[in-house]
């Protein structure tokens, strides 16, 4: 059987605007010859600040953007080969978590109506069933979904956008920085959450996070990301006893790990 | 020198902050942690007097002597950026993005301290010097957007500076930061402390970074000040409840190494139940009750007392006994 997901030396470079009429404007690797293989049930951690590349490699794993090199092969398909319908109906099985749960929610429409886009957009039965279902698997109760996300704390919205995106029954979720805007309490029962889903649910994460106490909690394997390269890869447990780069250590040192 | 005794800012019938007594010493470094809603920025604004118009402040608030509680704005003025100053955790909403860099920090050095032009310039050059700006020469010419976040936290501490202060107060001051950044500010923080025999109040959710800063530690909760003590002994052994819950959710400070457990699930971290509750919604006893895993049937209802737990460590939690 394939590996769920491959990204294979992918390359992402970005045209940055001109400052003469003369020249062109400058070129930013956002992502220089990153690759890695993600097994099903399996949780990478990508670890890096900001600049490092690592929502870039966010965006072109869910086929939000295709990279300049390499390629990224979800089930063994490569996502931008594919035609854009063949994509919409793959997307049912690879969805995301972004950091902000205040800008990630419509405002004017109710939790369900949120919950159950992505099954109009990839054209799924038994809507109203599934999202009374996803409610549940997050925590919150299925008369919850009728109302707003004004109505909801911080912790509660980001529940919301995970029952979003499990709604589809992915194989893969990928969350992007999904804790970060929580307090501490709150960030720890998400992160007890998303260990249950993946769990019960036996789904692939891919969890983003500058934060690497935060990541070795719940990734089995790690990526550091620093200007757009991968500089150390490993098993979570080995990659925190025994860090190889320096940076490494500092991220450790950060989040409280080491004196 | 600064010393807040019985200090409670009410909105109508919700207080902010109730009941909170903290002191300050010259050079001391003191941490206040908790999360939104505990109080902790209300606290630092509590001691620069920026409190809203609609707050009422009750308590005795003293910095070197002087009684400030029910001071004016123009008493404040006075002590403002001579005696306590004050850096914020968005550096770039913080500095006017058509000043250059070295007429923001030269303003108040003409202003306050009524320096000639040039000597404002020499005295910015030492403090940009003293901040670890590399090349300040060129950055005075410099606006906000051209140099990185940590940079500008820099300026904004050089421009805290301006007035020799005895107390700088930095809430959230390295949220905004990338980790390895964060460290840096933090160090310069502590080194000015020490070289400045300034006192430094450090105001922020991060564990991790309170306990790189500070000596002291201030936990609050429900705009209380729930558990004091020296810094290291505060996060290795913690006495009132919610400080347990709250080194315990976070990972990699207080809990177990992460993993598997025996039976092939990855272990999961301690949580605290529920959300913080909102300020009108408090218990009228004891703050955290409602989400206190230890609770007696009292606590919703009698407001516990500070308790000595040893030398210079209070908790307030009917726990742990009565008065200090």
């Amino acid at each position: 059987m394939n590996a769920l997901l491959q990204v294979r030396a992918v390359t992402r470079r970005y045209r940055m605007p001109r400052s003469s009429i003369l020249r062109r404007g400058p070129v930013l690797t956002a992502i220089e010859n990153v690759s890695f293989t993600l097994e099903r049930g399996r949780t990478l951690g990508i670890v890096g600040e900001s600049g490092s590349g690592k929502s870039t490699l966010a965006r072109l794993i869910m086929a939000f953007e295709a990279p300049d090199e390499g390629e990224v092969l979800f089930d063994g398909k490569n996502l931008h080969a594919l035609s854009s319908a063949e994509l919409r109906l793959l997307r049912r099985r690879f969805q995301m978590v972004f950091q902000d749960p205040w800008g990630s929610l419509d405002p004017r429409h109710t939790v369900s109506w949120s919950i159950a886009e992505p099954l109009r957009a990839t054209g799924a039965g038994e809507i109203g069933r599934r999202v009374d279902e996803a409610l549940s698997q997050v925590g919150l109760r299925p008369q919850d979904g009728s109302k707003y996300p004004h109505e909801f704390s911080g912790g509660q919205r980001q529940r919301i956008a995970i029952a979003r995106a499990i709604v589809t029954r992915p194989a893969l979720l990928v969350a992007d920085e999904a804790v970060s805007a929580l307090d501490v309490s709150v960030q720890a029962q998400i992160l007890n959450l998303l260990m249950d889903l993946q769990e019960d649910l036996g789904l692939a994460m891919v969890f983003i996070s500058h934060d690497l106490p935060v990541v070795a909690c719940l990734a089995d394997d790690v990526l550091v990301m620093r200007a757009g390269q991968a500089i150390e890869a490993g098993p979570t447990a080995a990659l925190i006893s025994a860090p190889r780069a320096q940076y490494t250590r500092a991220l450790l040192a950060a989040g409280g790990l080491m004196p | 020198m600064m010393d807040l005794k019985g200090v409670s800012v009410g909105f109508g019938a919700a207080y902010a902050l109730r009941d909170v007594s903290v002191s300050i010493a010259r050079g001391e470094r003191l941490g206040i942690v908790g999360e939104s809603g505990s109080g902790k920025s209300m606290l630092g604004l509590t001691m620069m007097g920026m409190v809203p118009d609609a707050a009422r402040v009750e308590g005795a608030i003293a910095l070197d002597g002087a009684q400030l509680a029910r001071a004016s704005e123009r008493v404040w003025r006075r002590h403002r950026a001579r005696k306590v100053a004050m850096i914020f955790q968005e550096p770039m909403a913080a500095l006017n993005p058509l000043q250059r860099l070295g007429e923001t920090v030269m303003e108040p050095l003409q202003v306050h301290l009524g320096l000639s032009r040039a000597a404002a310039r020499d005295r910015t050059l030492e403090l940009f010097a003293e901040v670890g700006i590399p090349d300040p020469e060129a950055r005075l010419r410099q606006y906000p957007h051209e140099i990185s976040g940590g940079q500008r936290q820099r300026v904004l501490i050089a421009l805290a500076l301006t007035c020799d202060p005895s107390l700088l107060i930095a809430d959230e001051p390295t949220t905004a930061l990338d980790a390895h950044v964060a460290l840096r500010i933090i160090d310069l923080l502590v080194n000015l402390a020490a070289s400045r025999q300034m006192a430094l109040v450090f105001i922020s959710h991060d564990l991790a970074a309170v306990a790189r800063a500070t000596e002291r530690i201030a936990v609050m909760y429900g705009g209380e000040v729930i558990e004091t003590g020296p810094t290291p002994q505060v996060l290795q052994d913690p006495q009132h409840p919610y400080t347990k819950g709250l080194l315990g959710a976070r990972p990699g400070i207080g809990g177990e190494t992460p993993g598997r457990g025996p039976d092939g699930r990855r272990k999961r971290l301690p949580t605290i139940p529920g959300t913080v509750p909102p300020l009108s919604a408090l218990p009228a006893g004891c703050r955290f009750s409602g989400r206190c895993p230890v609770e007696l049937p009292h606590c919703a209802r009698v407001r516990p007392e500070p308790h000595r737990v040893s030398g210079n460590r209070i908790a307030t939690c009917h726990l742990l006994g009565g008065r200090a």
